[in-house]
Protein backbone atom coordinates (compact mmCIF):
# COMPACT_ATOMS: atom_id res chain seq x y z
CA UNK A 1 0.00 0.00 0.00
CA UNK A 2 1.19 3.45 -0.95
CA UNK A 3 0.84 5.86 1.98
CA UNK A 4 1.76 8.89 -0.13
CA UNK A 5 -1.03 8.21 -2.54
CA UNK A 6 -3.57 7.96 0.27
CA UNK A 7 -2.20 11.14 1.84
CA UNK A 8 -2.63 12.88 -1.51
CA UNK A 9 -6.28 11.88 -1.64
CA UNK A 10 -6.83 13.06 1.91
CA UNK A 11 -5.11 16.39 1.24
CA UNK A 12 -7.16 16.88 -1.89
CA UNK A 13 -10.17 16.95 0.40
CA UNK A 14 -8.43 19.24 2.94
CA UNK A 15 -8.73 16.64 5.71
CA UNK A 16 -12.45 17.40 5.90
CA UNK A 17 -14.38 14.83 7.92
CA UNK A 18 -17.41 15.53 5.74
CA UNK A 19 -15.49 14.26 2.69
CA UNK A 20 -15.05 10.84 4.31
CA UNK A 21 -17.15 8.93 1.79
CA UNK A 22 -15.45 10.67 -1.17
CA UNK A 23 -12.04 9.75 0.22
CA UNK A 24 -13.16 6.15 0.76
CA UNK A 25 -14.57 5.96 -2.77
CA UNK A 26 -11.28 7.15 -4.26
CA UNK A 27 -9.28 4.62 -2.28
CA UNK A 28 -11.75 1.94 -3.32
CA UNK A 29 -11.41 2.85 -7.00
CA UNK A 30 -7.60 2.66 -6.86
CA UNK A 31 -7.19 -0.59 -4.92
CA UNK A 32 -10.63 -2.16 -5.57
CA UNK A 33 -10.91 -2.56 -1.81
CA UNK A 34 -10.24 -0.66 1.40
CA UNK A 35 -7.05 -1.91 3.07
CA UNK A 36 -7.10 -1.60 6.85
CA UNK A 37 -3.90 0.48 6.92
CA UNK A 38 -5.52 2.97 4.55
CA UNK A 39 -8.59 3.28 6.76
CA UNK A 40 -6.43 3.78 9.84
CA UNK A 41 -4.64 6.59 8.05
CA UNK A 42 -7.94 8.14 6.98
CA UNK A 43 -9.29 7.85 10.52
CA UNK A 44 -6.19 9.56 11.88
CA UNK A 45 -6.13 12.41 9.36
CA UNK A 46 -9.84 13.11 9.12
CA UNK A 47 -10.36 12.69 12.87
CA UNK A 48 -13.19 10.24 12.32
CA UNK A 49 -13.35 7.23 14.65
CA UNK A 50 -12.53 3.89 13.06
CA UNK A 51 -15.86 2.49 14.27
CA UNK A 52 -17.67 5.04 12.13
CA UNK A 53 -15.53 4.28 9.07
CA UNK A 54 -16.13 0.57 9.61
CA UNK A 55 -19.87 1.21 9.86
CA UNK A 56 -19.89 3.13 6.57
CA UNK A 57 -17.61 0.64 4.80
CA UNK A 58 -19.96 -2.23 5.70
CA UNK A 59 -23.12 -0.21 5.03
CA UNK A 60 -22.56 0.60 1.35
CA UNK A 61 -22.12 -2.16 -1.18
CA UNK A 62 -19.71 0.03 -3.15
CA UNK A 63 -17.06 -0.59 -0.50
CA UNK A 64 -15.21 -3.81 0.14
CA UNK A 65 -13.09 -4.73 3.15
CA UNK A 66 -11.61 -7.73 1.36
CA UNK A 67 -9.43 -7.63 -1.77
CA UNK A 68 -11.32 -7.89 -5.05
CA UNK A 69 -10.20 -9.49 -8.30
CA UNK A 70 -8.94 -7.56 -11.33
CA UNK A 71 -12.25 -7.99 -13.10
CA UNK A 72 -15.62 -7.49 -11.46
CA UNK A 73 -18.46 -9.56 -12.89
CA UNK A 74 -21.96 -8.34 -12.12
CA UNK A 75 -24.82 -10.57 -13.13
CA UNK A 76 -28.25 -8.99 -13.19
CA UNK A 77 -30.89 -10.86 -11.22
CA UNK A 78 -33.63 -8.29 -11.80
CA UNK A 79 -37.12 -9.37 -12.81
CA UNK A 80 -36.63 -9.01 -16.57
CA UNK A 81 -33.27 -10.82 -16.57
CA UNK A 82 -34.59 -13.40 -14.13
CA UNK A 83 -37.44 -14.46 -16.41
CA UNK A 84 -35.04 -14.60 -19.33
CA UNK A 85 -32.82 -17.07 -17.53
CA UNK A 86 -30.34 -15.07 -15.43
CA UNK A 87 -30.18 -18.01 -13.03
CA UNK A 88 -28.67 -20.23 -15.71
CA UNK A 89 -26.18 -17.50 -16.69
CA UNK A 90 -25.12 -17.33 -13.06
CA UNK A 91 -24.78 -21.10 -12.86
CA UNK A 92 -22.56 -21.24 -15.91
CA UNK A 93 -20.35 -18.35 -14.72
CA UNK A 94 -20.05 -20.04 -11.33
CA UNK A 95 -18.96 -23.24 -13.04
CA UNK A 96 -16.42 -21.44 -15.23
CA UNK A 97 -14.87 -19.30 -12.51
CA UNK A 98 -15.36 -21.66 -9.58
CA UNK A 99 -16.64 -18.87 -7.34
CA UNK A 100 -20.01 -17.95 -5.86
CA UNK A 101 -21.52 -14.45 -5.67
CA UNK A 102 -19.53 -12.31 -3.22
CA UNK A 103 -16.35 -14.33 -3.69
CA UNK A 104 -13.02 -13.75 -5.44
CA UNK A 105 -10.92 -16.49 -6.99
CA UNK A 106 -7.45 -17.36 -5.71
CA UNK A 107 -5.69 -15.83 -8.74
CA UNK A 108 -7.45 -12.52 -7.98
CA UNK A 109 -8.78 -12.62 -11.52
CA UNK A 110 -12.55 -12.42 -11.07
CA UNK A 111 -14.93 -11.23 -8.39
CA UNK A 112 -18.53 -12.28 -8.82
CA UNK A 113 -21.55 -10.28 -7.62
CA UNK A 114 -25.24 -10.41 -8.33
CA UNK A 115 -27.10 -7.13 -8.75
CA UNK A 116 -30.78 -6.38 -8.84
CA UNK A 117 -31.07 -4.27 -11.97
CA UNK A 118 -28.56 -2.71 -14.34
CA UNK A 119 -31.19 -0.54 -16.00
CA UNK A 120 -31.12 -2.09 -19.46
CA UNK A 121 -33.84 -4.72 -19.16
CA UNK A 122 -34.38 -4.88 -22.93
CA UNK A 123 -30.90 -6.46 -23.19
CA UNK A 124 -31.65 -9.16 -20.60
CA UNK A 125 -30.19 -11.35 -19.43
CA UNK A 126 -27.36 -8.94 -18.74
CA UNK A 127 -23.85 -9.56 -17.47
CA UNK A 128 -21.54 -6.62 -16.77
CA UNK A 129 -17.76 -6.97 -16.57
CA UNK A 130 -15.66 -3.98 -15.49
CA UNK A 131 -18.53 -1.69 -16.39
CA UNK A 132 -18.93 -3.10 -19.90
CA UNK A 133 -22.39 -4.49 -20.56
CA UNK A 134 -22.81 -7.85 -22.24
CA UNK A 135 -26.46 -8.14 -23.21
CA UNK A 136 -28.61 -11.02 -24.48
CA UNK A 137 -26.39 -13.53 -22.72
CA UNK A 138 -26.80 -17.27 -22.96
CA UNK A 139 -25.13 -19.90 -20.79
CA UNK A 140 -23.17 -21.11 -23.83
CA UNK A 141 -21.87 -17.60 -24.60
CA UNK A 142 -20.43 -16.86 -21.13
CA UNK A 143 -17.21 -18.78 -21.74
CA UNK A 144 -16.51 -16.73 -24.88
CA UNK A 145 -16.98 -13.48 -22.97
CA UNK A 146 -14.91 -14.52 -19.95
CA UNK A 147 -11.94 -15.68 -22.00
CA UNK A 148 -11.34 -12.07 -23.14
CA UNK A 149 -10.27 -11.19 -19.59
CA UNK A 150 -7.11 -12.26 -17.86
CA UNK B 1 -37.02 28.95 29.86
CA UNK B 2 -40.77 29.21 29.68
CA UNK B 3 -42.77 26.25 30.86
CA UNK B 4 -45.11 24.39 28.58
CA UNK B 5 -48.32 22.92 29.93
CA UNK B 6 -49.39 19.60 28.49
CA UNK B 7 -51.56 16.72 29.58
CA UNK B 8 -50.16 13.27 30.20
CA UNK B 9 -52.65 10.53 31.10
CA UNK B 10 -55.15 13.16 32.20
CA UNK B 11 -52.66 14.92 34.47
CA UNK B 12 -51.58 18.49 33.80
CA UNK B 13 -47.81 18.61 33.57
CA UNK B 14 -45.54 21.60 33.11
CA UNK B 15 -42.24 21.01 31.42
CA UNK B 16 -39.35 23.16 30.21
CA UNK B 17 -39.19 24.05 26.55
CA UNK B 18 -37.16 21.54 24.57
CA UNK B 19 -37.65 18.70 27.03
CA UNK B 20 -39.14 15.45 25.84
CA UNK B 21 -42.41 13.73 26.68
CA UNK B 22 -40.41 11.08 28.53
CA UNK B 23 -38.74 13.65 30.79
CA UNK B 24 -42.04 15.39 31.45
CA UNK B 25 -43.76 12.12 32.32
CA UNK B 26 -40.96 11.01 34.64
CA UNK B 27 -41.04 14.36 36.46
CA UNK B 28 -44.56 13.57 37.70
CA UNK B 29 -43.91 9.88 38.27
CA UNK B 30 -45.61 8.48 35.18
CA UNK B 31 -43.63 5.47 34.01
CA UNK B 32 -42.88 4.95 30.34
CA UNK B 33 -40.81 1.85 29.58
CA UNK B 34 -37.50 2.36 27.79
CA UNK B 35 -34.69 0.11 26.59
CA UNK B 36 -32.37 2.36 24.61
CA UNK B 37 -32.62 5.43 26.83
CA UNK B 38 -29.81 6.48 29.17
CA UNK B 39 -29.57 9.70 31.15
CA UNK B 40 -25.98 10.37 30.10
CA UNK B 41 -26.62 9.82 26.40
CA UNK B 42 -28.41 11.68 23.64
CA UNK B 43 -31.89 10.31 22.94
CA UNK B 44 -31.70 7.67 20.24
CA UNK B 45 -35.23 6.42 19.53
CA UNK B 46 -33.94 3.00 18.58
CA UNK B 47 -36.11 0.56 20.51
CA UNK B 48 -39.50 2.33 20.13
CA UNK B 49 -40.74 0.68 23.34
CA UNK B 50 -41.50 4.19 24.66
CA UNK B 51 -44.10 4.73 21.93
CA UNK B 52 -47.02 6.86 23.17
CA UNK B 53 -50.09 8.41 21.61
CA UNK B 54 -49.75 12.18 21.25
CA UNK B 55 -52.80 14.24 20.36
CA UNK B 56 -52.29 17.77 19.15
CA UNK B 57 -52.19 19.86 16.00
CA UNK B 58 -55.45 18.29 14.92
CA UNK B 59 -54.52 14.65 14.97
CA UNK B 60 -53.29 11.71 16.99
CA UNK B 61 -49.81 10.41 16.27
CA UNK B 62 -47.75 7.55 17.61
CA UNK B 63 -44.44 9.02 18.69
CA UNK B 64 -41.33 7.93 20.55
CA UNK B 65 -41.57 9.64 23.94
CA UNK B 66 -37.79 9.79 24.36
CA UNK B 67 -37.43 12.00 21.26
CA UNK B 68 -40.67 13.96 20.94
CA UNK B 69 -40.38 17.49 22.37
CA UNK B 70 -43.23 18.74 24.55
CA UNK B 71 -45.74 21.04 22.92
CA UNK B 72 -48.39 23.38 24.28
CA UNK B 73 -51.77 21.66 24.79
CA UNK B 74 -50.41 18.28 23.74
CA UNK B 75 -52.49 15.42 25.09
CA UNK B 76 -50.38 12.32 25.70
CA UNK B 77 -51.65 8.85 26.48
CA UNK B 78 -48.94 6.53 27.73
CA UNK B 79 -51.23 3.51 28.05
CA UNK B 80 -54.01 2.72 25.63
CA UNK B 81 -55.15 -0.37 23.79
CA UNK B 82 -53.21 0.75 20.71
CA UNK B 83 -50.02 1.64 22.58
CA UNK B 84 -50.09 -1.60 24.55
CA UNK B 85 -50.57 -3.61 21.37
CA UNK B 86 -47.60 -1.90 19.72
CA UNK B 87 -45.37 -2.39 22.75
CA UNK B 88 -46.36 -6.04 22.93
CA UNK B 89 -45.43 -6.50 19.27
CA UNK B 90 -42.10 -4.70 19.66
CA UNK B 91 -41.30 -6.86 22.69
CA UNK B 92 -42.16 -10.06 20.87
CA UNK B 93 -39.92 -9.08 17.97
CA UNK B 94 -37.05 -8.21 20.31
CA UNK B 95 -37.58 -11.39 22.33
CA UNK B 96 -37.07 -13.45 19.19
CA UNK B 97 -33.48 -12.16 19.32
CA UNK B 98 -32.93 -12.27 23.07
CA UNK B 99 -35.55 -14.53 24.70
CA UNK B 100 -33.91 -14.57 28.13
CA UNK B 101 -33.01 -10.92 28.46
CA UNK B 102 -33.47 -9.99 32.13
CA UNK B 103 -34.53 -6.43 31.35
CA UNK B 104 -37.34 -7.57 29.14
CA UNK B 105 -38.81 -10.21 31.48
CA UNK B 106 -40.86 -7.72 33.54
CA UNK B 107 -42.04 -5.89 30.44
CA UNK B 108 -42.97 -9.23 28.92
CA UNK B 109 -45.26 -10.00 31.86
CA UNK B 110 -46.74 -6.52 31.96
CA UNK B 111 -47.69 -6.44 28.31
CA UNK B 112 -48.56 -10.12 27.99
CA UNK B 113 -45.96 -10.66 25.30
CA UNK B 114 -45.34 -14.20 24.11
CA UNK B 115 -41.65 -14.79 23.57
CA UNK B 116 -42.37 -17.79 21.38
CA UNK B 117 -44.57 -15.90 18.96
CA UNK B 118 -41.83 -15.43 16.37
CA UNK B 119 -39.26 -17.94 15.32
CA UNK B 120 -36.14 -17.59 17.47
CA UNK B 121 -33.23 -15.90 15.83
CA UNK B 122 -30.88 -15.63 18.75
CA UNK B 123 -28.46 -12.88 17.83
CA UNK B 124 -28.88 -11.51 21.38
CA UNK B 125 -28.22 -7.96 20.27
CA UNK B 126 -31.37 -5.81 20.13
CA UNK B 127 -29.54 -2.84 18.58
CA UNK B 128 -30.29 -0.46 21.43
CA UNK B 129 -26.94 1.16 20.71
CA UNK B 130 -26.22 1.78 24.41
CA UNK B 131 -22.68 0.35 24.26
CA UNK B 132 -21.86 2.07 20.98
CA UNK B 133 -23.16 5.44 22.10
CA UNK B 134 -21.70 5.21 25.61
CA UNK B 135 -18.27 4.40 24.18
CA UNK B 136 -18.50 7.30 21.71
CA UNK B 137 -20.28 9.97 23.74
CA UNK B 138 -19.12 9.41 27.32
CA UNK B 139 -15.79 7.59 27.05
CA UNK B 140 -14.81 8.99 23.62
CA UNK B 141 -12.96 5.72 23.03
CA UNK B 142 -14.97 4.46 20.04
CA UNK B 143 -13.89 0.90 20.67
CA UNK B 144 -17.22 -0.62 19.65
CA UNK B 145 -19.43 0.24 16.72
CA UNK B 146 -22.15 -1.06 14.46
CA UNK B 147 -21.34 -2.90 11.25
CA UNK B 148 -23.48 -3.83 8.26
CA UNK B 149 -27.12 -2.85 7.94
CA UNK B 150 -30.69 -4.05 8.14
CA UNK B 151 -31.17 -7.59 9.41
CA UNK B 152 -27.42 -8.23 9.33
CA UNK B 153 -26.50 -5.29 11.58
CA UNK B 154 -24.41 -6.18 14.61
CA UNK B 155 -21.95 -4.69 17.06
CA UNK B 156 -18.25 -5.12 16.56
CA UNK B 157 -15.18 -4.14 18.56
CA UNK B 158 -12.08 -2.70 16.89
CA UNK B 159 -9.40 -5.05 18.25
CA UNK B 160 -6.60 -2.46 18.23
CA UNK B 161 -8.62 -0.02 20.32
CA UNK B 162 -10.36 -2.60 22.51
CA UNK B 163 -7.10 -4.31 23.45
CA UNK B 164 -5.80 -1.16 25.10
CA UNK B 165 -8.95 0.68 26.21
CA UNK B 166 -11.48 -1.87 27.38
CA UNK B 167 -9.88 -3.74 30.28
CA UNK B 168 -9.89 -0.76 32.62
CA UNK B 169 -13.28 0.51 31.52
CA UNK B 170 -15.93 -2.10 30.75
CA UNK B 171 -18.51 0.52 31.73
CA UNK B 172 -20.68 -0.56 28.82
CA UNK B 173 -21.05 -4.09 30.22
CA UNK B 174 -23.84 -3.34 32.73
CA UNK B 175 -25.66 -1.21 30.15
CA UNK B 176 -26.31 -4.10 27.78
CA UNK B 177 -29.86 -5.40 28.21
CA UNK B 178 -29.00 -8.80 26.77
CA UNK B 179 -25.30 -9.55 27.46
CA UNK B 180 -24.64 -9.69 23.71
CA UNK B 181 -21.97 -7.05 24.24
CA UNK B 182 -19.98 -9.15 26.69
CA UNK B 183 -20.11 -12.02 24.20
CA UNK B 184 -18.84 -9.77 21.41
CA UNK B 185 -16.01 -8.56 23.66
CA UNK B 186 -14.88 -12.04 24.63
CA UNK B 187 -15.09 -13.13 21.00
CA UNK B 188 -12.91 -10.22 19.86
CA UNK B 189 -10.46 -11.00 22.63
CA UNK B 190 -10.28 -14.68 21.67
CA UNK B 191 -9.92 -14.01 17.95
CA UNK B 192 -7.09 -11.52 18.45
CA UNK B 193 -5.19 -13.11 21.32
CA UNK B 194 -2.03 -13.36 19.23
CA UNK B 195 -2.16 -10.25 17.04
CA UNK B 196 -3.52 -7.83 19.63
CA UNK B 197 -3.22 -9.32 23.10
CA UNK B 198 -5.79 -7.72 25.38
CA UNK B 199 -4.46 -6.06 28.45
CA UNK B 200 -5.40 -7.97 31.59
CA UNK B 201 -4.75 -6.14 34.78
CA UNK B 202 -4.35 -2.70 36.26
CA UNK B 203 -2.85 0.25 34.44
CA UNK B 204 0.91 0.27 34.57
Amino acid sequence: MDNDRINQIIEKHQCEASSLIQVMLEIQSIYHWLPKEALELVSDKLKVPLTRIQHIATFYKAFSLVPKGRHGIHICMGTACHVRGAGRILDSVQDLTGIKPGETDLDMKFSLETVNCLGCCALGPVMEINGKTHGKMAPAKTADVLKNYD
Amino acid sequence: MSDIILTIDGKEVSAGEGSTILEAARSVGIKIPTLCNHEKLEPYGGCRICTVEAEGRGGTQLVAACLYPVEKNLVVRTRSVKVDRIRKMILELLLAHAPDSMEMQDLMKEYGADRNRFEKEASFCIHCGLCVRYCAEVKKANAVGFIDRGTRREISFIPEIASSECWNCKECFPLCPTSALQAAYVLTEALNSLTHPFRHGPEE
